[in-house]
């Protein structure tokens, strides 16, 4: 059985704010689910799914349902970092599909500009336990260089140039300019992003997303219930989930879970790439945009720098927008978790409730895909494929 | 630019995994040895106890430490820099490192190298690699 449309997103809410020293993560996450219900015209009482990862403090779900106070009969705390909201979508779908919620609510909200964490620069130590720790933390691996290493072996492979992957940047400088609460409103030039100083070599420091401070939320509901409230329908009709990892020893660093996480979605829908009319596609760097872009099939392997440049994921000019809230690499990138302001800015399109600047016409196709973890080591694509219906 | 040595740390203890003693043990005496699946003779990294191939028993064997270069970056933002890389080992598999005592300018993809034992601040010396 196809659980393509089996479940809408109804509310969709991003906290404002990029820098809130004066709040929790705890806060940050009620207040995101407050704005989403309040979106979707429900209450707190009318959810009975509740969906967090490890940005929640506490284990699992359980403090976050204990302080929100939320009586639920379903639970789900799948953990894969940035897109774990994306892999929320698709266990809320299944989880609604099979009756076990009706009202599935998911939260992200993190505050790592306040507490001054250098996320890309520096490498954080996990438990010792963790299989591959020991043999990979001496080395220094942090965020940025860990992508920086997936853009060296593409360029090599495949010719990829650091101007082609500057041409992401401005895309998202071109839309973050129509949002009040991006971090970065400046429009960007290729120049400006290839002469700011090099981070990770060949990543340079416009190639990284922003480090702020926020969070988001959605409330996923079926179909019944969601014709049943007043915001425009979006449906979702595709859903994949993959890891990727080192296997063994046969590392690939040219390509990302998205070549897996991809084409069960696209089944699922129906659909195909060129039907696509807004795309949100995680950004924590250029480099991570750019391989997706090929892994989803929007262009041939290899072929993602010709694909991105001379503006052609800006909207109004380019053939695929994508991400015209800014995206993780002006706007908000928050809790170093991206993947639920993906689903958030596709909403957004679907609803026709993006900036007028960046809204792309007759939008009736959108696709939110994230990766999480490291794209260098282990991480996992999810993608999911919306309708407004 | 001189190459200057980052102070590597080290999280937990070799018996932290006592499965892997066999490579902490290599380690301390200046050889790489990793671990290799018995039922289909294809090396492993990172080492474990377990074939991550069929879930069947690895032998520990030392290999050459020869390998070339399968992709790196320099940490320019760190202080000192440093190179990560993967090494492609000549036994197969790739592997995390640094490159060392090294021009970071003149890295390349392809490069040969060669392993090398780099002490750490809390635990034993580990596998990095030099321009053989």
């Amino acid at each position: 059985m196809s659980l393509k449309g089996k479940a809408y997103i109804a509310g969709a809410w991003e906290h404002p704010t990029r820098k809130a020293t004066d709040k929790s993560v705890t806060l940050l996450h009620a207040e995101c689910a407050k704005g989403a219900l309040e979106d979707a015209g429900l209450s707190k009482d009318d959810v009975d799914g509740y969906f967090c990862a490890g940005d929640a403090p506490g284990m699992g779900p359980m403090s976050m349902v204990d302080y929100m106070n939320l009586k639920v009969r379903h639970l789900d705390s799948t953990d894969v970092g940035g897109s774990s909201y994306q892999v929320a979508v698709g266990h809320a779908l299944e989880a609604i599909a099979a009756g076990r919620c009706n009202i599935a609510l998911i939260t992200l909200a993190g505050r790592p500009r306040s507490e001054g964490q250098a996320t890309g620069t520096a490498p954080r130590a996990g438990n010792p336990a963790q299989a591959e720790m020991q043999f990979e933390y001496p080395y220094g691996p942090a965020t940025a260089n860990m992508y920086a290493m997936c853009a060296m072996r593409h360029m090599h492979e495949y010719g990829t140039t650091s101007e082609q992957l500057a041409w992401i940047k401005v895309a998202a400088s071109h839309h973050a300019q129509y949002n009040p609460h991006a971090m970065l409103q400046n429009v960007v030039t290729v120049e400006d992003v290839v002469n700011s100083p090099m981070v990770a070599s060949p990543l340079h420091r416009l190639d990284c997303c922003v480090i702020s401070d926020g969070g988001g939320a959605l409330v996923v509901t079926r179909p019944e219930i969601a014709k049943s409230l007043k915001r425009p329908l979006v449906k979702v009709i595709g859903v994949g989930e993959s890891p990727k990892h080192q296997m063994g020893g046969d590392v690939d660093l040219v390509y990302s879970a998205a070549r897996w996480s991809g084409p069960p979605a696209w089944e699922m829908a129906g659909i195909k790439p060129s039907d696509i009319k807004y795309a949100s596609i995680y950004d924590s760097f250029t480099i991570t945009v750019l391989m997706q872009l090929e892994d989803l099939g929007f262009c041939e392997k290899g072929q993602g720098g010709k694909f991105v440049a001379d503006g052609n994921l800006i909207s109004g000019t380019g053939k695929l927008p994508f991400n015209t809230d800014g995206g993780g690499l002006c706007s908000n990138h928050p809790a170093n978790r991206g993947g639920i302001t993906k689903i958030i800015e596709a909403v957004r399109q679907l609803r026709g409730e993006a900036h007028p600047k960046v809204q792309v016409p007759n939008c009736n196709l959108a696709i939110a895909h994230g990766t999480g973890g490291s794209l260098g080591t282990r991480h996992c694509g999810c993608t999911v494929i919306l309708e407004r219906e | 630019m001189a190459f200057v040595q980052r102070k590597v740390p080290f999280v937990g203890t070799p018996e932290t995994n006592p499965e892997t003693k066999p490579f902490w043990d290599g380690c301390a005496a200046g050889k790489l040895v990793i671990s290799r699946c018995k039922d289909t003779g294809k090396y492993i990294w990172y080492p474990r106890g377990i074939s991550p191939y069929t879930f069947g028993p690895v032998e520990w064997v030392e290999v050459s430490g020869k390998g070339k270069i399968y992709t790196f970056s320099v940490m320019e933002r760190a202080n000192p820099p440093y190179a990560i890389a993967y090494v492609e080992l000549a036994e197969g598999p790739k592997m995390m490192t640094n490159i060392v005592d090294c021009d970071f300018s003149k890295l390349q993809i392809g490069q040969a190298v060669q392993v090398k034992f780099v002490p750490t601040e809390s635990g034993p010396p580990m596998p990095m690699f030099a321009p053989a």
